[in-house]
């Protein structure tokens, strides 16, 4: 209880105002290592604020004042008890960041992978059983002729079919890509049901498509046009597939003794790292997409792009096994 | 205190003080994604228009730049100015909103791209329909991104400094001139009307003259009937002075009567004013 308020208000305002002045530069500057003397007297003005927040609450005749108080109080407040590092960019860290969380959540990854891959056999499966089901499953327009006709009609094709379009087509190829990832990642909050959707009708597509090529004799065209860019870009939905149900194991949270919230908060930067780094594997397959896949037989050997397309996905696998793993 | 103020996230603090944030409703954050969309809208078309300069060169690289600008800018305008903002896009600055850490914490930016991550899902079927029906269903607003990014939408708090003088003016107040009246007004005084009286002081330029004629006059009653001053103390006091002197008493205030112009000499006499000042009741 405050007996004075005109004493409070004299004898309290020089801390009022210091700690305003400290946390305007803490905010400005939040990188900023402070001595251990700054830090103390910080805390020493947040509990003497506290404190005097404390006393006019018993009190509650003077709204303004109190308002100016919490807001101090929860501006240091937020300083104070923030125990998670401030975003940093360190390159190597980030880059080795991406593999580790990828490995942390492998479980996720594989039950991604395991959908896709019911998916394709789905696909697949109708695909056989009914040709005609063709003009549901594919997902482009061009897929719709038969396999050896686009074939013959792609072999035939001079090397400068896409000049004109090609970046374009790579920027709007890679948009595209990036926007599917992180929609399967963001499906995962509807309980992993979204991501399940986006994964499965993926896989369906892309079974159907293997089917249609393999059954009418295609496969080392279908291989040379898929593996350049597929072997990045596949998996980088699959990695948006794994951060959906990243997010939907902490909305779930079987069996785990802590809150929703702190679920949350724990994969929070995982699922960004992952997203994030799926984005970047999307612009290198849409670049690859547009000035590699595109490109047949005449132009480019098959034996070339499929080599291509091993070596990225060698290169990926190690990439994910290993990267970072000694100092973990 | 908590329990009665609706509509606000209370946290309460490790030495036991509670501080709130007054949480955004769902038209405000709907005028502040307006501005942020015509913003959005604005800065693309610019760019794209930019990105038309390059098709001197080639027209193809043109084309492609713009696919790529808008959607940088598209999906990246959120997360940066909130990141830089801390917790702020241009649609919040100008609502006076910001999105803050759901336990009070400082925001992070793994916060800040999950939560503008979800934001696809959170517009789905079409105008944020899924977001909306989440946000008015959830304690405290949140929609499906900010309950995955563990964030709250509040108002701004006010960071200035009161004007310190308005609730506490060092001036000469005649009332304290009774110190055992005073002390009987100080135990009286119900703390709701006193914070009726505080905010009608503060605030006073913002009433209608006659508004605050009625005001101060009700006010004045009130506190008139509480104690009933000798007439020498209250004499010539508009019922605005006397609130004001009758604040000053209750905060204890400093500005007292250096000049008493009388003084309870005995006990006996201090027993027999305070009875006769007793309210009629």
């Amino acid at each position: 209880m405050i007996i004075d308020l005109p004493r409070f208000v004299k004898t309290e305002k020089p801390y009022w105002d210091e700690l305003q002045e400290l946390l305007h530069e803490i905010e400005a500057e939040s990188e900023r290592r402070m001595p251990l003397a700054a830090i103390q007297r910080l805390h020493y003005l947040y509990e003497r604020c506290s404190a005097d927040l404390a006393r006019l609450n018993t009190f509650s005749t003077e709204p303004r004042l109190q308002a100016y108080l919490e807001s101090l109080v929860s501006r240091a407040y937020s300083e104070i008890h923030e125990t998670r590092a401030p975003m940093r960019l360190r390159w190597k860290s980030l880059l080795l960041s991406f593999p580790r969380a990828f490995r942390r959540h492998l479980g996720a990854f594989q039950l991604s992978l395991a959908v896709t891959l019911v998916g394709c056999a789905f696909g697949w499966f109708v695909m056989m059983q009914d040709p005609q089901s063709k003009a549901v499953l594919m997902p482009f327009r061009q897929l719709m002729v038969s396999p050896s006709e686009r074939v013959a009609k792609e072999e035939a094709a001079g090397p400068d079919r896409l000049t004109g379009v090609k970046a374009t087509f790579s920027a709007e190829l890679m948009s595209n890509n990036i926007r599917v990832t992180m929609l399967a990642m963001a499906a995962g909050i509807t309980w992993g049901v979204g991501t399940l959707l986006v994964l499965f009708s993926n896989g369906v597509s892309l079974g159907a498509v293997m089917q249609d090529y393999v059954a009418g004799g295609q496969s080392t065209f279908l291989a040379a046009w898929l593996l350049p860019h597929g072997s990045i870009e596949i998996p980088a939905i699959l990695l948006g597939g794994q951060a959906g149900f990243i997010l939907a194991g902490a909305l779930i949270g079987w069996g785990s003794h802590r809150s929703r919230t702190e679920r949350f908060r724990l994969v929070a930067g995982d699922l960004l790292t992952i997203v994030a780094g799926a984005a970047c594997m999307l612009v290198w397959a849409g670049i690859v997409e547009a000035f590699v896949s595109q490109y047949h037989r005449p132009v480019i050997p098959y034996g070339l792009k499929i080599g291509f397309g091993i070596c990225e996905l060698i290169a990926l696998s190690a990439f994910f096994g290993w990267a970072g793993r000694e100092s973990q | 205190m908590s329990s009665s103020r609706k509509n606000a996230l209370m946290i309460e603090t490790p030495e036991g003080v509670v501080f709130s944030y007054e949480l955004a409703t769902p038209v405000t954050r709907a005028l502040a994604w307006a501005v942020d969309a015509a913003v959005i809208g604005a800065v693309s078309t610019t760019a794209a228009k930019l990105a038309q300069a390059f098709s001197i060169l080639s027209p193809d690289w043109a084309k492609g730049l713009g696919v790529i600008l808008y959607f940088v800018i598209s999906t990246g305008y959120a997360m940066v100015f909130e990141w830089r903002w801390r917790g702020q896009t241009l649609g919040k600055r100008v609502m006076g909103l910001r999105v803050i850490d759901a336990q009070g914490l400082r925001l992070q930016f793994s916060q800040i791209a999950v939560r503008n991550l979800l934001r696809p899902v959170d517009t789905l079927p079409l105008f944020y329909l899924v977001g909306g029906i989440t946000s008015l269903l959830n304690r405290h607003g949140q929609r499906l991104g900010d309950l995955a990014a563990n964030t709250v939408v509040a108002h701004q708090t006010s960071r200035l400094q009161p004007d310190l003088d308005q609730i506490a003016p060092a001036r000469y107040n005649s009332l304290l001139a009774y110190p055992q009246l005073a002390a009987r007004l100080r135990s009286l005084a119900s703390p709701e009307a006193v914070g009726i009286a505080v905010r009608a002081l503060t605030q006073r330029d913002g009433y209608d003259p006659p508004a605050r004629v009625e005001l101060f006059r009700d006010l004045g009653a009130y506190f008139r009937s509480l104690v009933r001053f000798p007439d020498v103390a209250v004499e010539g006091l508009t019922d605005e002075q006397y609130v004001r002197s009758a604040l000053r008493v209750i905060y204890g205030g400093s500005g007292g009567a250096n000049t008493p112009v009388c003084r309870v000499e005995t006990p006996l006499d201090a027993f027999r004013a305070s009875t006769e000042s007793r309210p009629a009741q």
